[in-house]
């Protein structure tokens, strides 16, 4: 054909397309990245994007409002919503300071009819909000709520009451009144729709028989994670009543009676031949330990970072976890603990280890750089590594990173702020150049020990994939903060706190706030007028100060700035100054 | 049902800041150890202290939070090789970064791995005939470890201060330390209490008055 034909035959082609089928098409499509994309190629795919999408993820509640996406979005059934800062997480926001899912589910309840899956995270839930969500929504098929606050176990009992075709409930490590398990019991005796329970994170009984039918009833059950108020010897009779389990978190391991119900609990673990995802086991001993073991061959990720297991015993276990991919640990299996991690554990990805003790610093236990380099021998797979220890030292971080290169999330916490490499003394600087020059993949980043500008020179010259970055402590002047604002193509989130950044530091990123999510500053050398000549530059940032009491009045104590198109909050608390 | 009280200041009027039972040193907001969980009018450090060590260097307090800022700096305009000392036994807010429910399960740990199934201690009373054993990992917080012991005792002990105490009631509750000193009940976050506590002794007002004053 000859090019000018075949150039006539391709305009025609593509402005014939039909909406629907490229609609058909676009349903496919499940990431929110891909979508954004799509919807930037011309104005009918963005149509066809915009009527496509059924799951909106939105990262930032106040980056948006309702309305807003109510409009863009009107077919959706599965919201995803973040709220504050991450920081609040470690106590550093106010109570009260905002993120109410309450104007949400209003619109919800108006826009989106059928909605059937919410997914909160460090969001404000009032009980009345959870009764709202379960009488509007008659379609609602999955609740998750992580790290929110603002609701009781009332707001759960509506939920179980009301909620006909619940298939997921999953309430995890939320800063919620916790006044009785009697929710549990409000699930109607001929309810039987629950894939996915999860309750770990609760303090109070629930009623155990009430329970036990729920489990034996919901019979596509595949997630059941219980509290620490169930016992070992309750254990085996939920087990043999949900078979489809790929993941469990038990209760309390803790034997009572070490002769009768070992051979009972043995028998239900080799019975669970689905598990892939173990948890609990908070009071395990080294006597209930092994019943574990039938059940650990396809284990891929295993959570014991509530129970206090010393080296051998984890070790023993781990001889049976071939194929774990993912594990969080307490400290307290020491890096004998973690040799065995790496001996056994070829296919590791991801290794968090939690500390037992953070406010105890004058007695040693715990990890140490050893533990991380051996890990690092035997699973040269890792990518992505949480650490909390007490020392460390640069040469021990360039061999870890020497050995994986391909970490995509780094984060360690070395406790004691300030702290120099335990052997030269000097800032653990060249770890981290290590890491920003070895890790190409590198996405995620927190940074501890004593450091000087010269880590942020790295990060900023290397770290060309990174988006998100936690410093604390650290950095010695403004210049470190420049370096990273000016070097770090892709950085989304920024969080700082105790840093000796100023206001040249901050207004340096004037060109980079709108492409980033969020900045958080706290105690740092920011002033109100830092953050004035912020705001007034970029209309289109929401420049937040959170004032705290007693301190200077020109100190902005804490900075939060984020890129919006709602325009400033209308639901600011007196303590958050929008400037 | 809307959680928490804000504690930011702003409703002065009721002054529920001065009647609240707090832990540490006056004019200071106890940090997010376990006890207090939502009290982040923060300040960049706050000083946890036992009552019988010798005061650390640099207490650093919510008011001279701008001091603070200058002990960092100095820090870094200073020779690079001498690294900011914390002061003994400070606590910063947020750190390390923990999550809170993963703070408050510490206790049960630390107590499960020696122990096993309970943290018992004895308690005496001044007076009574006999003495009594508690339970410490029942209770997460210390109202409801003393609400207890007076339910147990039949009696009431009365508000604490840092300050004076419990000098307002007849009775004041003190407990033996893992070193060997009575120490009086209330003044270290919870956390830290249980850990260190080997037996409660509830003294008669007299005797009490004396440790109170330290």
């Amino acid at each position: 054909m000859d090019p000018e034909r075949k150039k006539v035959v391709e305009r025609v082609a593509v402005s014939t397309f039909p909406d629907e089928v490229l609609e058909r098409v676009l349903v496919q499509l499940k990431s929110h990245k891909d979508r954004s994309s799509v919807s930037l190629v011309c104005h009918s795919w963005y149509d066809a994007e915009r009527f496509s999408r059924t799951h909106v993820f939105i990262a930032n509640c106040y980056s948006v409002t309702p309305e807003i996406v109510s409009r863009r979005f009107p077919n959706i059934r599965s919201v995803s919503l973040k709220g504050k800062p991450r920081f609040s997480d470690f106590n550093l926001v106010p109570p009260n300071w905002g993120a109410n899912i309450r104007s949400w589910l209003v619109m919800f309840a108006a826009k989106y009819p059928f909605l059937e899956e919410l997914r909160l995270k460090r969001m404000t839930v009032t009980d009345e909000s959870l009764e709202f969500l379960a009488l509007s929504f008659p379609n609602f098929k999955a609740l998750s709520l992580f790290s929110c606050d603002g609701f009781s176990t009332d707001g759960l009992a509506a939920i179980a009451t009301h909620c006909k075709n619940l298939a997921e409930l999953d309430i995890q490590e939320n800063d919620l009144n916790d006044k009785s398990g009697s929710w549990l019991s409000c699930f109607p005796e001929n309810f039987s729709s629950l894939e996915v329970l999860n309750f770990a994170n609760l303090s109070n009984d629930v009623n155990f028989e009430a329970l036990e039918r729920l489990v034996s009833r919901c019979k596509s059950l595949k997630v059941l994670k219980v509290n620490r108020n169930i016992t070992l010897e309750q254990l085996p009779r939920l087990l043999i009543r949900a078979p489809l389990l790929t993941e469990l978190g038990t209760g309390s391991f803790l034997q009572e009676h070490p002769a009768c119900q070992y051979s009972e609990l043995e028998n239900a673990f080799n019975k669970c031949m689905n598990l892939n995802t173990l948890s609990g086991l908070s009071e395990v001993t080294a006597l209930s330990l092994p019943a574990l073991y039938p059940a650990c061959a396809n284990l891929t990720f295993m959570n014991l970072s509530c129970a206090a297991l010393q080296s051998g015993e984890f070790a023993k276990l781990l001889v049976h976890c071939p194929c774990l991919r993912r594990l969080w640990v307490l400290d307290t299996v020491e890096d004998k603990g973690l040799e065995a991690v790496g001996s056994n554990c070829p296919l590791l990805e991801e290794l968090r280890v939690f500390p037992t003790d953070p406010f105890d610093e004058d007695t040693f236990h715990g990890v140490t750089e050893s533990g991380f380099i051996a890990v690092s021998y035997g699973c040269r797979r890792l990518s992505y590594v949480l650490y909390f220890c007490r020392q460390m030292t640069n040469a021990a971080v360039a061999t870890i990173v020497q050995n994986c290169p391909d970490f995509t999330h780094f984060r360690l916490c070395i406790m004691n702020p300030w702290q120099p490499d335990y052997q030269t003394n000097e800032p653990m600087d060249e770890a981290f150049c290590a890491v920003v020059k070895s890790c190409t993949k590198l996405q995620r980043l927190a940074v501890s020990g004593l450091l000087t500008d010269l880590t942020f020179e790295y990060i900023g010259k290397y770290a060309k994939n990174l988006e998100t970055l936690s410093v604390a402590f650290a950095g010695s002047s403004d210049w470190g903060m420049q370096c990273v604002l000016g070097g770090c193509p892709k950085l989304r989130k920024l969080e700082i706190r105790d840093c000796p950044f100023g206001n040249a530091a901050l207004l340096s990123g004037l060109d980079k706030y709108e492409s980033m999510r969020s900045l958080w500053m706290s105690d740092c050398k920011v002033t109100m007028n830092g953050c004035r000549v912020l705001a007034k530059e970029m209309p289109r940032l929401n420049v937040e100060v959170i004032k705290v009491d007693g301190s200077n009045e020109s100190q902005a104590d804490k900075v939060y700035v984020y890129r919006s198109v709602a325009g400033p909050r209308r639901d600011a608390p007196p303590f958050v100054l929008t400037l | 049902m809307e959680k928490s009280v804000n504690y930011g200041g702003h409703h002065d009027d009721l002054n529920l800041e001065a009647t609240k039972l707090r832990l540490g040193l006056p004019g200071i907001i106890s940090s997010d150890i376990g006890y207090e969980k939502q009290s982040s009018s923060a300040s960049t450090v706050v000083v946890v202290r036992n009552n019988k060590r010798a005061s650390p260097v640099g207490i650093m307090t919510q008011e001279s939070s701008s001091k603070s800022h200058s002990n960092v700096s100095d820090a870094r305009n200073g020779d690079p090789n001498s690294h900011h000392q914390p002061p003994a036994k400070a606590q910063v807010v947020g750190w390390p970064p923990i999550r809170s429910f993963r703070r408050n399960s510490f206790q049960q740990k630390k107590t499960d791995q020696g122990d096993g199934a309970g943290m018992y201690v004895k308690v005496s009373m001044d007076g009574a005939p006999y003495l009594r054993k508690v339970d410490l990992k029942v209770y997460k917080s210390y109202p409801e470890l003393l609400t207890a012991l007076e339910n147990m005792f039949k009696f009431t002990i009365g508000e604490y201060s840092e300050r004076e105490g419990y000098n307002r009631s007849e009775y004041a509750p003190t407990y033996e330390d893992k070193d060997g000193d009575w120490m009086l009940v209330g003044d270290v976050p919870w956390d830290m209490f249980i850990f260190s506590c080997k037996r409660l002794r509830i003294m008669k007002g007299s005797e009490a008055r004396g440790l109170g004053c330290l």
